[in-house]
């Protein structure tokens, strides 16, 4: 059985550095209640809810079951929760809208990196044996590969503060972003990267909310119909990958149809300068598509939602009628160990 | 609002990890000195050695000796050591593909500088003094200008092999706990117990979280509940917790509390263990200087109906 599947709705806060006087779902129930004003739907209408979280981030066992406060689970819901980037979560409603056993999904994540220190949080989830134990940090690993694709050729540092620069410009026209217009280079942070390289540390919560066939026409005036998503992995040992390319971006992309025709737009999740050069040269992305328009990952990057954010700014620029054709992309792991393609496009104006 | 609350919290756990075999001889290798590959049936020597063949999935076990010298494939240079990290003085992070390897290892590799560190760079291990059979075992990289190192020969089997690990963790966190639980601790610093009601359902939270879990809406409109309340249902506590003074058995209850229509968690004191039930009427007892009640106490009253708190249970 196949099924039309689109986005019909997008919602997101303002991501900032630190929420000191929100929780968890004080910071995530308003973009739940705003995807739900748009569609006019309610939690009772919704057939499936799938969010993405992780409970280390701000050290707080089992946060993503009082998240669930915000969406009102009584009488119980159907609901699926994964330790990921929200971009799974929507994965996983995807699929179960495909099976037909629901017709509407909302998908939420969030993130609150500011009551610990990420660059720490994040080394808990490589190889637990010969890597953990030696707290390589998520900038360490990161300059680890923009090192290699400078050796290779691929980009230098110059080429890497264009991609920062650009970034914080387009964000300038996104009053969600963190980090928006003139934003320095700065100091090495661990060479080659600059802070102006690294994405802002910060708290943020998205939400999606998924139709299939008719049911997303009635929801939206344009869908943004997923026309294909594909996750793929590497293998976790950083030293047997070839770090300056992203085999698994782009087979993902190949099995969701990205390469078929041209896109006009594509999010990508590269929360690190050196990662959109990957990602450009694995998705075949030239200049006449437009790049994060939203300002990407380098303007906002709230932990766990930075995914579904980057499918949700794609599918908004279908809604807004500013694209017809757009791909989005997540990651998840160091030097982009995973990732996730989704093709979204309108009908016909 | 009030001022937002805010406490350090440190979250450790010391995972003990059992090995596979490939693993363990690899560890108790660095303990003796040996780095050992693993060979997979395509021919190549994966260092560090895993279990499975990354593209093929097929289990291997060939292990195979390297040379504890070898060729920086890609580095970054670390300027802030941060905690755990091999070195507390700058070095740089390195990928090493060891002589007789063909995959990399990360770790530290201690040099003057950046301009002193190039891929390419010739480079050999600098053991630890006290090796356990761990990563660790390798202090970090040095940089080394002389011939390759032969391995010796081993055979990759040991007598006395490690079959786990224990990996110590700590994390810091700044725990606060949103604008909800920080007016309702601000409350019980006042001796009060503050909760929050639905605007939709109308039912009082306590404590509060924020919202409404039934309707999924922020709740905002502050009730002051208790200070009396009803024990809804209780468990008699036979096991003492570490580092708890009080003494087994027990009673820790639900209570909810007057005004409420969530019950709260409590133990209760002044009445013999056995003695309390279900509907009896309860009142917080406070500790000077305590943020909240250190127990509840039966008031005197007459017990509660059953169906004034079965809706509570």
């Amino acid at each position: 059985m196949t099924r039309d599947i689109a986005v019909v709705a997008f919602a997101q806060t303002d991501h900032r550095r630190t929420t000191d006087e929100l929780s968890e779902v004080e910071m995530l129930m308003p973009v739940l209640h705003e995807v739900l004003d748009a569609t006019g739907l309610k939690t009772a209408d919704i057939g499936f809810t799938c969010s993405g979280s992780s409970d280390y981030l701000a050290g707080r066992a089992f946060s993503f079951t009082l998240a669930l406060d915000g969406v009102g689970a009584w009488p119980p819901i159907s609901e699926s929760h994964v330790e990921m980037d929200g971009a799974w979560a929507l994965y996983e409603a995807w699929t179960k809208l495909l099976t037909g056993d629901a017709d509407t999904a909302l998908v939420y994540s969030y993130g609150k990196s500011s009551p610990g220190s990420v660059r720490d949080v994040l080394t808990r989830q490589l190889d637990p044996y010969y890597v953990a134990p030696l707290w390589p940090d998520s900038v360490a690993l990161a300059a680890l590969q923009a090192r290699a694709l400078i050796d290779a050729g691929d980009t230098d540092e110059p080429a890497l503060a264009a991609v920062a620069s650009r970034s914080r410009q387009e964000a300038a026209a996104n009053s969600h972003a963190q980090l928006r217009g003139s934003v320095p280079q700065g100091d090495y942070l661990v060479r080659p990267l600059r802070t102006g390289d690294c994405p802002p540390i910060g708290d943020g919560a998205a939400a999606v909310v998924l139709a299939a066939g008719e049911r997303a026409r009635e929801l939206c005036e344009r869908p943004a119909w997923i026309r294909g998503i594909d996750h793929r992995i590497e293998a976790h040992s950083l030293g047997v990958r070839d770090l300056t390319d992203s085999p698994s971006a782009r087979l993902a992309a190949e099995k969701a149809g990205a390469f078929e025709r041209p896109v006009d737009t594509a999010e990508l999740h590269a929360p690190f300068t050196s990662q959109e050069v990957v990602l450009r040269k694995a998705l075949r992305l030239d200049d006449s598509v437009r790049v994060n328009p939203s300002g990407g990952a380098l303007a906002a990057n709230p932990m766990m939602a930075a995914g579904l954010i980057r499918i949700g700014e794609a599918a908004a620029g279908i809604h807004r009628g500013e694209s017809d054709r757009a791909l989005a992309h997540a990651t998840s792991g160091p030097c982009l160990q995973q990732n996730l393609v989704a093709v979204l496009e309108g009908d016909p104006r | 609002m009030p001022e937002v609350l805010k406490a350090p919290l440190a979250v450790e756990f010391p995972f003990t990890r059992s090995l596979g075999p490939v693993q363990s001889a690899f560890l108790t290798g660095l303990r003796e000195r040996v780095v050992l590959g693993v060979r997979t049936k395509g021919g190549r020597t994966l260092v560090p050695p895993v279990e499975y063949d990354p593209v093929t999935a097929e289990e291997i076990r060939d292990l195979v000796e390297v040379a504890p010298t070898g060729t920086v494939t890609t580095w970054a240079w670390n300027h802030e050591p941060r905690r755990g990290q091999p070195l507390d003085t700058p070095f740089a992070w390195v990928l090493v593909r060891l002589d007789g390897a063909d995959t990399a290892l990360l770790h530290a590799l201690d040099a003057p500088g950046p301009d002193a560190v190039h891929t390419g760079m010739r480079v050999r291990v600098r053991w630890a003094e006290e090796r356990s059979g761990a990563i660790t075992d390798i202090a970090c990289f040095e940089p080394y200008e002389g011939e390759p190192d032969q391995p010796t020969g081993h055979s990759g089997e040991f007598a006395d092999a490690i079959s786990g690990i224990v990996a110590f963790a700590r994390l810091d966190y700044t725990y606060s706990p949103g604008r909800a639980q920080s007016e309702y601790i601000h409350a019980l610093s006042e001796r009060r117990t503050v909760g929050e009601r639905c605007p939709s359902c109308r039912k009082v939270y306590v404590p509060p979280r924020g919202a409404c879990p039934t309707c999924g809406v922020a709740t905002a409109e502050h009730v002051e509940v208790g200070p009396r309340g009803t024990v809804t249902t209780f468990c008699i506590v036979n096991i003492k917790a570490k580092n708890l003074a009080i003494e087994v058995p027990y009673v820790y209850a639900h209570i909810a509390l007057d005004g409420a229509d969530l019950a709260l968690h409590g133990r209760i004191g002044g009445i013999p263990y056995d003695q309390v039930r279900m509907g009896l009427r309860v009142e917080a007892v406070w500790t000077e200087g305590a943020r909240y009640p250190d127990h509840y106490r039966p008031t005197g009253e007459p017990d509660a109906e059953y169906d004034t708190y079965k809706e509570l249970l």
